[in-house]
């Protein structure tokens, strides 16, 4: 039965968006998902009564409200609540408290040191300059550099126009900055070493790179160019975990009609006279449609579903080899009482917000030599947050839990597969890392869930548990993203398109990849567009 | 040797919760009310905001005015005085009413809350002694009395709040009703508590003598430790009652008797306030004024906008032109809304302009350089924020 427009493969949060975009479009679409839940990364589940994870993705601060606001997300039931304030635990009793009042940081920092209060001040407006840049291309479609086609050529320009309003001393240190390493960018501005260590960290979060490796400046500003209310990089807790967004999306997918079937794994994509035509299910039932979307990332798609004989030469080879390791772990601890850290004072705007376990820049980087070895990391680098003293929906009352998202995990161990044994001794480690800096945390436990990249890809499917459905750097960024020359979601067979985080912009809990793909399918179907423009605070 | 204060007559007085406030209030952002000293914010409004809409929080309200009024006459007078019937006001329920000149201008806002069959006490946000004596007048067993000094309110609004007044031990108390009042034992007095608020979430507000105002709080924040409680101010409360669209003095209305330009007050009509005039009943102030307006309709209409783009249109112009050549109305109050992520405003718009176009022409601030820009408005006819729990009984514990 050809009776859909669209099949859409995987209900992740932008396999949702798509979807929501089509079917408002008017288009029969279904969204099939391989778990008997929906949200792949933006999902909340409670695994031990009373307690809901947020299994994968925990904070939110990319999700463009410019979609929120159309999809009406929010009556749906979503509501993004900005957190406060991070503890820093640098080693030994060293602690560096980032408020999120702007008086009480720079108060801290010049605790610390009187130079670096400043040259926060100069950090700050420069990565702005260079978020500014980047998002107004979020929402735009990267333009294909060897095209002549009008549209090509306007977003060209519309980007040589954005680049040169930078001015002329900024585009040298734009370009110069895209391929640095954190620690080595952040020389430039700090000389406190638990600063540093404290700004490298989101440089190397999702990616198997160290704070000293080329290209983790850009993954920097990956994680500073979201906003919550257009406060710039700012992040949120959804009410109700991750998956109160991709439960949002899926509300506003039905909304419009769209149809979302769970235990419905896709075995193959059914490729006709190099058309797609439609896809095999696991349980062998056959869908037909006009369209097939991919929400898979793309060493995934095409490696696993796609057959290698439908597909042009060579794009099986840039599948394989494109770059998608894994290098984080989650673990997710349900807890009888708030924890309590040594050295931090009992402040409500410092102990409800995020904890980050970087220790020094030396610290972080022996963490990555263990990656390297094909070892997890034997003093682990660990951004936590305890959502539960945010968010009364998660937790029962007076119980919380911790988010811990660890680097680094590798996706193969040096000594042979993962095992149980070996996932329960990396869920170790982490426990260790934080009775360190609380004693008795290990006595709050009450259940917990280890999550190695070997769990992450078996269960919700994202290649080598790499959580950006891969790497974020310059060879994979913009129109090489994933391919090059497939970077305006459009996929080497003809009626399949890409809609994942495999494309620009790229990893995070957005939406914003599905809606472009979203547009370009309405564009080629010749349907009015409902994707909206995107909507910047900061103009 | 006793010294004595210079500014003592200066000095703003402080309420019954201030020694905890002041503690929590770490900017020392205080503003003014009624000649109390009163939190703008305590650390930071859009957080305080936040815990309205996903935890619970208090906001201190000793500086409304509190009048009780009683005796065999009282329900008369109060029924020449507030547009609303006050007949059919029930013991123990709240009303929330609006009061008027002769002319049908809006002097204030307010609730009455029946105490008894004779007892009523009378809130509201600026001092209306003279307003109520006035109106008395004629009325021989009726007495008034102003209680704002004596009486402590602590207003507990968010969707925690009915948990954590059971974990207080009120007993019952998610068995009250919107606007229902319920009375328990507290440290041998009465701790009365109303599920009212201005937020248009979940909430309550708690009413005790001045005297046991600290053991309040104090049992409050305790059982709402876990349930995430956290004291706001003035901004975060402008935030919330513009989301449910209440109107606030000085911004939607300028009260009557405080007017000095012809028609630059309102009437409960221009404010949408309609619902709130009872012309079946006995004879009030304003009473034919309001008739003549209901029938020819009011000049202006209190509407609700939801605006292109982020940027506030605070202090806008409305348009009915792109062009902007074709003035008809004018903001009252306008913001981001986090909660519904929209930019929503009231205006005042002239009613004949309601069904045409509107635009709004909006300006902001770039690094000290004036930007604007023309966007389109889509009038709303629900408050943009209506969570079911403010309406549930019993309400959800989160």
């Amino acid at each position: 039965m050809s009776n859909y427009d669209a099949i859409i493969i995987g209900a992740g949060h932008n396999g949702l968006t798509n979807a929501a975009y089509l079917a408002k479009a008017g288009l029969n679409v279904v969204v099939l998902e391989k778990n008997d839940y929906i949200g792949g990364a933006a999902v909340s589940r409670e695994l031990h009564e009373g307690w809901t994870y947020s299994n994968c993705s925990y904070v939110c601060s990319m999700m463009r409200q410019a979609i929120h606001r159309d999809l009406d997300l929010g009556r749906h039931g979503l509501i993004l609540v900005p957190y406060l304030g991070t503890i820093n635990f640098g080693d030994g009793d060293q602690r560096l408290f980032a408020y999120h009042d702007e008086e009480a940081a720079h108060l801290e920092l010049k605790r610390h040191s009187l130079h670096d209060a400043d040259a926060m001040h100069r950090l700050q407006t420069d990565l702005t300059r260079y978020s500014k840049l980047i998002r107004k291309t979020l929402m735009r479609t990267p333009p294909d550099p060897t095209s002549f086609r009008p549209r090509d050529i306007r977003e060209l320009l519309f980007l040589a126009k954005q680049f040169w309003s930078l001015g002329e001393k900024e585009i040298y240190e734009y370009v110069r900055f895209f391929t640095m390493s954190a620690a080595e960018y952040l020389d430039d501005y700090f000389e406190n070493d638990l600063i540093k260590a404290a700004m490298a960290s989101p440089g190397i979060i999702g990616t198997a790179l160290g704070v000293y490796s080329p290209g983790s400046s850009y993954i920097l500003l990956h994680h500073v160019m979201g906003d919550v209310d257009g406060s710039i990089g700012a992040w949120g807790l959804a009410r109700g975990g991750m998956g109160a967004i991709s439960n949002a999306i899926a509300g506003a997918v039905a909304e419009h009609g769209g149809e979302i079937r769970t235990n419905a794994g896709v075995q193959q994509v059914l490729v006709e006279n190099r058309k797609a035509v439609g896809v095999v299910l696991e349980n062998g039932d056959e869908i037909r449609s006009r369209i097939v979307v991919s929400n898979l990332d793309a060493k995934r798609t095409f490696t696993k579903i796609v057959d290698r004989k439908d597909l042009p030469d060579g794009i099986y080879e840039r599948a394989k080899n494109f770059k998608i390791r894994g290098s984080s772990g989650k673990v997710n601890i349900a807890l009888s009482g708030m924890p309590k850290f040594t050295s931090v004072p009992d402040n409500r705007y410092v102990n409800r917000g995020g904890q980050t376990f970087s220790g020094s820049l030396e610290t972080m980087e022996r963490a990555y030599d263990c990656w390297k070895h094909g070892r997890w990391s034997d003093d682990p680098f660990i951004e936590s947050v305890i959502p539960s003293a945010w968010d009364p929906t998660v937790a029962p009352v007076g119980k919380h839990w911790m988010s811990n998202f660890v680097q680094y995990c590798p996706p193969k161990l040096a000594d042979g597969p993962w095992t149980p044994e070996k996932r329960d001794a990396f869920g170790e480690s982490v426990i260790n890392k934080i009775e360190r800096y609380s004693p008795g945390f290990r006595d709050l436990i009450v259940h917990m869930e280890v999550r190695t990249p070997h769990e992450i890809e078996q269960e919700i499917g994202l290649t080598e548990g790499n959580i950006f459905q891969g790497e974020l750097t310059i060879d994979q960024l913009f129109f090489n993203r994933p391919f090059p020359g497939y970077g305006q979601y459009r996929m080497p067979v003809k009626n399949m398109y890409m809609c994942g985080s495999s494309t620009h912009p790229g990893g995070g809990v957005s939406s914003v990849c599905g809606a472009n793909a979203a547009r370009e399918i309405l564009i080629d179907l010749r349907r009015t567009n409902t994707v909206p423009e995107d909507d910047f605070y900061d103009e | 040797m006793t010294t004595t204060d210079p500014y003592a007559g200066e000095r703003l007085k402080r309420t019954a919760f201030y020694p905890r406030a002041k503690v929590l209030n770490i900017r020392e952002a205080w503003a003014a009310w009624n000649g109390y000293k009163f939190a703008e914010y305590y650390y930071e409004a859009e957080y305080e905001y936040f815990c309205v809409r996903n935890t619970c929080a208090t906001y201190d309200i000793c500086p409304m005015q509190k009048y009780e009024i009683q005796g065999r006459d009282a329900e008369a007078m109060l029924n020449r005085m507030v547009t609303r019937d006050v007949t059919k006001i029930a013991v123990n329920r709240v009303a929330y009413c609006v009061w008027c000149t002769d002319d049908g201008r809006m002097i204030d806002d307010g609730t009455i809350f029946r105490l008894s069959g004779d007892k009523f006490m009378l809130t509201c946000g600026s001092p209306c002694a003279a307003w109520l004596e006035k109106s008395a007048f004629g009325y021989d067993e009726v007495s008034i009395r102003d209680v704002t000094d004596d009486i402590a309110a602590l207003s507990l609004q968010g969707p925690t709040s009915c948990a954590t007044l059971k974990k207080m031990g009120l007993d019952g108390i998610e068995k009250a009703k919107p606007f229902d009042i319920l009375h328990f034992p507290f440290h041998g007095d009465t701790l009365m508590v109303s599920r009212t608020g201005f937020t248009g979430d979940l909430g309550y507000e708690l009413w005790i003598q001045r005297d046991l105002a600290l053991e309040m709080w104090d049992e409050l924040y305790a059982a709402g430790e876990d349930h995430g409680i956290q004291p706001f101010g003035e901004a975060a409360t402008n935030m919330a009652r513009l989301e449910a669209a209440f109107i606030m003095p000085a911004m939607e209305f300028n009260e009557a008797l405080r007017t000095v330009n012809f028609e630059h007050d309102q009437t409960p009509f221009e404010l949408n306030l309609g619902w709130l005039v009872d012309f079946k009943k006995p004879h009030f102030s304003g009473r034919s004024a309001l008739l003549k307006e209901k029938q020819r309709g009011p000049k202006y209409t209190l509407t609700k906008l939801d605006i292109e783009g982020n940027k506030p249109a605070e202090g806008s112009y409305i348009y009915r032109n792109k062009r902007c050549t074709k003035e008809i109305g004018y903001v009252t109050s306008a913001m981001w809304s986090p909660a519904v992520k929209a930019n929503i405003a009231l205006a005042m718009i002239k009613t004949e302009h309601l069904k045409g176009e509107l635009w709004a022409e909006i300006y902001y601030e770039k690094e000290l350089r004036q930007y604007n820009r023309v966007v389109k408005c889509t009038v709303k006819n629900k408050p943009f924020w209506t969570p079911a729990r403010a309406r549930e009984t019993p309400p959800p514990d989160f």
